[in-house]
């Protein structure tokens, strides 16, 4: 397809080959394709009070679950809130796949998404999530994720990563305008979002557009926050963007609004000991 | 699955169905989105599946800024009640290991809504026409056998050209080969035609053959091939666009604006 400018950009396409289901498998061929849909199974694993709880019948209870998809988003999370005193980690998430790393008797680090709980205020649920989850997951891992915690009164909220390249905007975007937020919210999200929605042409794609979905169909109050960074990798400003999204919540997890510029500095110096070598 | 937005479920009994395949320059789904913008047709219900890649936007069809923020998902079917018409669209590409489980659950839901007939929009690899593809309108028709029954004299009239069949070889006489039906970059098209016709599921596939680019024009030239048929809209208008509204999601479609310090 060629851009306004003319150059040719190889666009995927969407179309799939027609002859796939002609092919006819045979046994072996059929127990490799389902072995594989057995490993690329997303795991949940929780701590032991809850898993004990949840064998019983109950389901997590949880009124403010708050979920960051990406290394800022969630290394906005690990800053601002999961630095304080009180939070364990009481479960993970698995989920096998391509971009998994190769690590013989457990499952890749980077797969996994961390579910942290305040001792203090069990009813708040925090995840972050660093690893690829892939297009295949997205749905189950949303699913099994979801129907683990209690749904009424639930309030989800998701802090997404993006890049300002997939911004589409009729205004050309100036240097300085990134990093910004957008929003999209479920049909039973009531409360004033803490930035504007997201206009259309824009989509939302991925984990955050799966628990979007989810929470729509199944009527649960959801609003996703996506910022949209010129940076490649983790950095503070990008990080702090997210700030507005939270305060929203101050009053359920106690944020602690001053100012974490050390533990960002920590959580962003592995990247930037690449990135010197221009200066 | 189905899933209704509403308290109850919608009556879809007798309706027409109306959807895209994900095919080749997404005509179908262009198509489907000119109908449901024109036609101001409700959201009555989510197809809500593992087998969709996910993704979510905000209203596609916002005509000003107060329904502009409302959620839409992946796959989602909207009505008209006074055309006796249903329309499914898909936004997203099929996983690709999942393709066969999306036509049983799209075929499963169609014999549960006891649709009176369904309409598959969609699209195939223009290079890939054989000689007798290339003369002619690229426009092309299947009907199950179930279809033929009801709506066969309809379609003889408007004088439409069925899908052909090709050799595996074309050019090259072989006798143990027998034609066949192919619809490269047609997505589910050949398979839900197949399965509605071992099912005895009244479908029909209309199509066009196109290449990957702007495919506005293709759009509008399939939807204007099925208003022909379906009468959805009655306009005498010879401007290829007629009366069909476009869309605001079909903003922006070569990318962001233009830097103004390039002038």
């Amino acid at each position: 397809m060629a851009t306004f400018f003319g150059e040719v950009l190889s666009v995927y396409s969407r179309a799939v080959e027609e002859d796939d289901d002609d092919i006819e498998e045979d046994e072996e061929d059929e127990q490799i394709r389902r072995e594989l849909e057995e490993k690329r199974e997303v795991q949940l694993q929780w701590g032991p009070e809850i898993s004990q709880s949840l064998s019983s019948g109950n389901k997590l209870q949880c009124s403010e679950f708050i979920i960051g998809v990406g290394h800022n988003a969630s290394s906005f999370l690990s800053a601002y809130v999961l630095a304080s005193a009180g939070w364990a980690a009481v479960g993970r998430a698995t989920a096998w796949n391509e971009r998994s790393r190769a690590v013989t008797g457990q499952s890749g680090e980077d797969s996994a998404c961390v579910f942290h709980r305040h001792k203090d205020t069990p009813s708040v649920l925090i995840c972050t999530v660093t690893g690829h989850i892939a297009e295949d997951q997205q749905f189950q891992w949303t699913q099994k994720v979801l129907d683990s915690l209690q749904q009424r009164q639930l309030t989800v909220t998701v802090l997404a990563d993006g890049s300002v390249a997939d911004y589409k905007t009729a205004d050309y975007l100036s240097g300085g305008a990134a990093p910004f937020l957008r929003c999209l919210r479920s049909g039973a999200f009531s409360p004033q979002p803490a930035c504007p929605p997201l206009e259309q042409p824009n989509i939302l794609t991925g984990l955050p557009a799966a628990v979007l979905n989810h929470c729509q169909v199944h009527r649960i109050a959801a609003v996703v926050y996506q910022c949209y960074s010129d940076v490649i990798g983790p950095d503070s400003v990008t990080m702090e963007t997210y700030k507005p999204a939270l305060s929203k919540l101050a009053k359920s997890i106690q944020l602690d609004t001053s100012l974490k510029t050390d533990v960002l500095r920590k959580l962003v110096r592995t990247t930037e000991i690449q990135s010197n070598l221009y200066i | 699955m189905f899933v209704s937005s509403e308290n109850s479920s919608p009556a879809l009994k007798d309706f027409t169905l109306v959807m895209p395949a994900v095919a080749v320059g997404n005509v179908g789904q262009l198509a489907v989105d000119l109908i449901v913008s024109t036609l101001n047709m409700s959201r009555v219900g989510y197809f809500h599946t593992d087998c969709l890649i996910p993704m979510a936007g905000n209203n596609p069809y916002a005509t000003c800024k107060e329904d502009a923020d409302e959620l839409h998902t992946a796959a989602e079917v909207y009505t008209a009640a006074e055309l006796k018409l249903a329309v499914l669209q898909i936004r997203a590409p099929i996983v690709q290991t999942k393709s066969k489980r999306f036509r049983q659950q799209l075929l499963s839901w169609i014999k549960a809504s006891g649709f009176s007939r369904t309409v598959v929009l969609s699209s195939s690899h223009a290079y890939q026409r054989d000689d007798q593809q290339l003369q002619g309108s690229p426009l092309r028709y299947l009907a199950t056998p179930s279809l033929l029954k009801g709506s066969g004299d309809a379609l003889k009239q408007l004088g439409w050209r069925e899908m052909e069949k090709v050799t595996a070889f074309p050019g090259v006489a072989d006798a143990s080969s027998e034609p066949r039906l192919y619809i490269p970059g047609g997505g589910i098209t050949k398979g839900l035609y197949t399965d509605s016709c071992a099912d005895d599921l009244p479908l029909a596939v209309l199509l066009l053959f196109c290449s990957e680019g702007d495919n506005i024009p293709d759009a509008f030239a399939l939807v204007n091939h099925l208003n022909d048929w379906l009468h959805l809209l009655h306009h005498q208008s010879h401007e290829p666009s007629g009366k069909w509204k476009i869309p605001t999601s079909w903003s922006l479609l070569f990318g962001s604006g233009i830097p103004p310090a390039l002038f």
